[in-house]
């Protein structure tokens, strides 16, 4: 099948708006005959099923947590992008378009991210309207900070807790809509396959897990909320419960994949402890405003770091490697999040990490401290002040603008980081690839859509700080709710989709032969043995850094892990019940899968961009030695992969990525 | 260092629970609680018995998600922290932990350490939301300014991550400083006057109907809150319920 992405034609500028004006609308009185289901509530999904349920249809919304209020875009800390320009900094439309099809290294669909762009002012209206608690100044106005790649300020935040409170925000829209019926909420269901009648989505089934039934729910169409697959990686800053089954599911009966390994690894992590690791905690990007980044210069100096026989506070500055501000004078620690990732992977690499495993840098606040301080010394017109003093003053400061983050550090790692430098590591953060879909968000089945970082999105191949939550409310409040509509307005006349029909049979039957094969194998491992395993071949080969060699035998390696967990895998207890180690069986058993797909992909995709990064491709010569090269000659397109049984038989079908907005340029942030 | 654990196993909402005691060794002070749990499952798979459930998601603190009560505390003995991210350096070699569920008569015990804390989104679908429509037809956002000080306290009630631990830990099993962040969170921001009197009216209204018991100014819920959630909010919702039935 060719792809079609059905960008209306026109100048950027015009294309939302005339598009708008033209599609087919369905009547309030035929909304009421017309279901939708809904899978996930994070941004994406509980936006996009408060909207419809307003708009008028029948609502089912599926989250896997207790409330729809847990989903992980609970977590995001830094905050959300808008062209608002409140700040007169020269800020629009254009420039947001323009950072965001650049950041993501020329690797997304320009009609896209141009709506994304246009529809994020009114994003911030509709949540202020909402009650959101966005930080303001004291004349009552908005504020805002800024994020890595950019040159505006144009993040609006709420504390450390953006993400949380977006999210109570649509929240409190489906709480309103649940309690006049338009919404039923399904809490604590997880969605097992999609059912398709006469090539169309027409249902799905989902387990019930605290009682274990399954369930059939048919709808006139279904949209795929369920967020990224970073947890392939089995350590993420993903919630241990994040997973990819929604969206394999879909990719299985029809829905392509997309660039399944653009993977955005976040350089600011506080590192793993040890094998019993079982997540990793970001620490925002914010923090890259005031801290510096370091390792030591000399190879002596960071071996005896690492057996803690040195302190680093006691590592003299000319002794101090501060690689970001060495190696990218321009833009320094703020460099995007891929090149920040890498370049500390390259000291670990070479031996100079910080941490008893070698794989960690120090992120170091004492400049900013006595930075602050002498300002404040200034300020308060105190002379002379000393050393003790001003280093009370600046940490004042440092404390109100990260405070809950240095917090949240010490409780992980017991450490004071206003004494001693914070231990920072990359790891898995964001998936920027996911279900390809058209203009109108659907994916290459009719009647499926797909919003939120579960799509293949905005964001190329690396996402700027604070899109991701404009992207999921931008999906989910203006977008799918138009777009949805004219496919719906064909859907009148169909009635009631019948659930006893031999479509939802089959996907029944399918869903709990796989259920009964878990309870009855009781091999020799548990789920978490193989998911270990596939996290380390993921990371080691499917990282920060690829080769076509490390790439293959990842594919190899999976395979093989996947083949080993079908005979060996050991789920205890039964599967009507409250039972947590299937519902992992059935999430790993899928991740086992996406794994070799990604790793095909990034075989296939033999140039690096935004954070695929391929050991082959970079520049050779010049300023840019040694950094990324990507290949705008062959590989301007959207990988789009068409299942076919096995992850390797993939069939790969390409959109060309056409560029008339914006010129195609290498980035450069030295 | 090693430990005993003594863990509530109840197999569903309608069996009969009781507490067994587990032994765990070579734990890491460094571990986070949650992660000494994992060992523990993870031993009890290899076993063939059946590993402990409890609830957790994001494991760093905001999805509000976990909920155990440990020596007798809602998150265990660390302040300012959800049981995610308590960690074992909080704990000795040779100790006896006792974990329990959140235990309340309107968070009925689903499985082992698991709860039903829907009443709570029964509670908010009752008036925890402003009626604004989400059609991007709103008002410039800085067409509404709100003082810092307003904004900064609407905020501190909305850090509220609705884990239930208030309720856990209140001899009363109150719910009131959820409701009364809630209610606090709308009623110090402008956008929330116009239904200010239904929306506290109908909140407080379910929350009694859930079966939670009233508050008797302990303070209890505030110490143990992961957020730090103040009693304040308790007040200014009875200050609004006042208002409210005055109007």
């Amino acid at each position: 099948m060719a792809l079609n992405s059905r960008v209306p034609e026109g100048p950027i500028k015009d294309k939302w708006t005339t598009y708008k004006d033209k599609i087919n609308l369905v009547n309030p009185a035929n909304k009421r005959h017309i279901d939708i289901i809904v899978v996930g509530t994070g941004l994406a999904g509980g936006s996009a099923a408060a909207t419809l349920a307003e708009l008028g249809y029948n609502v089912k919304a599926f989250a896997y947590q207790d409330s729809p209020r847990r989903a992980h875009s609970i977590a995001a800390q830094g905050g959300i992008n808008a062209a608002k320009n409140y700040q007169g900094d020269g800020d629009s439309t254009y420039r947001l378009f323009y950072d965001t099809v650049k950041g993501g290294d020329y690797r997304s669909r320009e009609a896209n991210v141009y709506r994304l762009a246009e529809v994020s002012a009114n994003i911030i209206d509709q949540c202020v309207a909402q009650g959101v608690p966005f930080a303001r100044d004291y004349g009552g106005l908005l504020d805002n900070r800024s994020f890595g790649g950019v040159l505006v300020s144009r993040t609006f935040y709420a504390k450390g807790q953006t993400g949380q409170q977006l999210l109570l925000g649509a929240y409190s829209a489906m709480n309103r809509q649940i309690a006049r019926g338009k919404i039923e909420m399904f809490n604590r269901h997880e969605m097992l396959d999609v059912v398709k009648i006469d090539g169309k989505a027409r249902g799905i089934i989902a387990r019930n897990l605290v009682t274990g039934e399954i369930e059939r729910h048919s709808a006139h169409a279904v949209v795929i909320a369920s967020g990224g697959y970073g947890n392939v990686y089995y350590l993420s800053t993903n919630a241990m419960g994040s997973n990819a089954t929604a969206a394999w599911k879909i990719h299985k009966k029809g829905a392509y994949f997309a660039n399944p390994c653009f993977t955005q690894i976040h350089p600011t992590c506080i590192p793993r402890s040890g094998d019993y690791q079982s997540k990793l905690t970001l620490m925002s990007e914010s923090l890259r405003n005031d801290g510096r980044i370091w390792v030591p210069k000399n190879i002596e100096d960071a071996k005896a770091v690492q057996q803690r026989k040195l302190k680093p506070t006691d590592i003299a500055e000319e002794n101090r490697d501060y690689f970001l501000e060495r190696r990218y004078p321009a833009f320094g620690n703020l460099v995007p999040r891929d090149v920040a990732s890498r370049a500390a992977k390259e000291r670990c690499d070479a031996g100079y990490g910080v941490n008893a495993t070698g794989e960690a840098v120090f992120l170091d606040f004492a400049s900013a401290i006595e930075r602050y301080g002498k300002e404040q010394a200034k300020i308060h017109n105190i002379e002379n002040a000393s050393a003790e003093k001003i280093y009370d003053l600046g940490k004042k400061i440092v404390e109100a603008k990260y405070g809950n983050l240095f917090q949240m550090y010490e409780k992980i790692v017991d450490e004071d980081p206003y004494k001693t430098p914070m231990m920072i590591y990359p790891a898995t953060h964001y998936t920027m690839g996911g279900i390809w879909v058209d203009y109108n968000l659907m994916t290459t089945v009719d009647g499926l859509y797909c919003i939120g970082e579960a799509n293949f999105s905005d964001h190329g191949a690396n996402r700027l700080g604070a899109s991701a939550l404009m992207q999921g409310l931008a999906d989910g409040y203006f977008v799918l709710p138009y777009t949805i509509g004219d496919y719906l307005s064909h859907e009148i006349r169909t009635g009631k989709i019948p659930t006893d029909t031999k479509e939802f049979d089959e996907a029944e039957k399918e869903v709990k032969d796989r259920i009964d094969f878990f309870i009855n194998n009781k091999g020799k491992h548990s789920v978490d043995h193989f998911h270990k395993k596939l996290g380390k071949i993921m990371w080691d080969k499917c990282g920060m850094s690829r080769n076509e060699k490390g790439l293959k035998e990842a594919m190899a390696e999976i395979k093989a892990l996947r083949e080993e967990f079908w005979k060996e895998v050991n789920v205890p207890g039964s599967a009507n019940e409250m039972n947590p180690e299937l519902e992992k069986a059935g999430r790993v058993a899928d991740f086992l899968e996406l794994g070799e797909l990604f790793a095909k992909d990034a075989l296939e995709r033999n140039e690096s961009c935004g954070g695929h990064f391929r050991e082959e491709s970079v520049e050779l010569d010049g300023e840019q030695k040694g950094e990324a090269k990507r290949n705008d000659k062959d590989y301007a397109y959207v990988a789009a992969w068409e299942y076919k049984g096995e992850p390797a038989d993939a069939v790969l079908h390409k959109e060309q990525l056409e560029f008339k907005d914006i010129e195609l340029k290498q980035r450069s942030y030295k | 260092m090693n430990l005993t654990l003594k863990i509530w196993r109840q197999k569903d909402s309608n069996t009969k629970g009781q507490m067994v005691d587990y032994k765990v060794t070579d734990i890491s002070e460094h571990m986070s609680f949650l992660e000494m749990m994992d060992v523990l499952n993870e031993q009890l798979i290899n076993k063939g018995e059946e590993p402990v459930a409890f609830d957790h998601d994001c494991r760093e603190g905001i999805c509000g998600m976990c909920s155990m009560y440990i020596n007798g505390e809602a998150h265990g003995p660390d302040r300012g922290v959800t049981t995610c991210q308590l960690h074992m350096r909080m704990f000795k070699d040779g100790d006896t932990i006792t974990i329990e569920p959140f235990r309340a008569k309107a968070f009925p015990v689903i499985k082992d350490l698991v709860v039903d804390r829907s009443a709570f989104e029964r509670i908010q679908q009752a008036g925890g939301y402003i009626s604004v429509n989400t059609s991007g037809n709103t008002q410039d956002a800085n067409s509404i300014p709100i003082s810092k000080h307003a904004a900064d306290e609407a905020m501190d009630a909305a850090t509220c991550i609705g884990c239930g631990a208030c309720v856990a830990t209140c001899k009363n099993s109150s719910a009131m400083l959820f409701v009364g962040a809630k209610v606090s969170q709308y009623a110090l921001l402008p956008q929330g006057q116009i239904e200010a009197a239904d929306r506290v009216r109908n909140m407080v209204a379910q929350m009694d109907l859930e079966g939670f018991g009233n508050c008797t100014n302990t303070g209890a819920c505030e110490i143990e809150c992961p957020k730090g959630i103040s009693l304040d909010n308790i007040a200014r919702m009875n200050r609004e319920l006042m208002k409210a039935s005055l109007s």
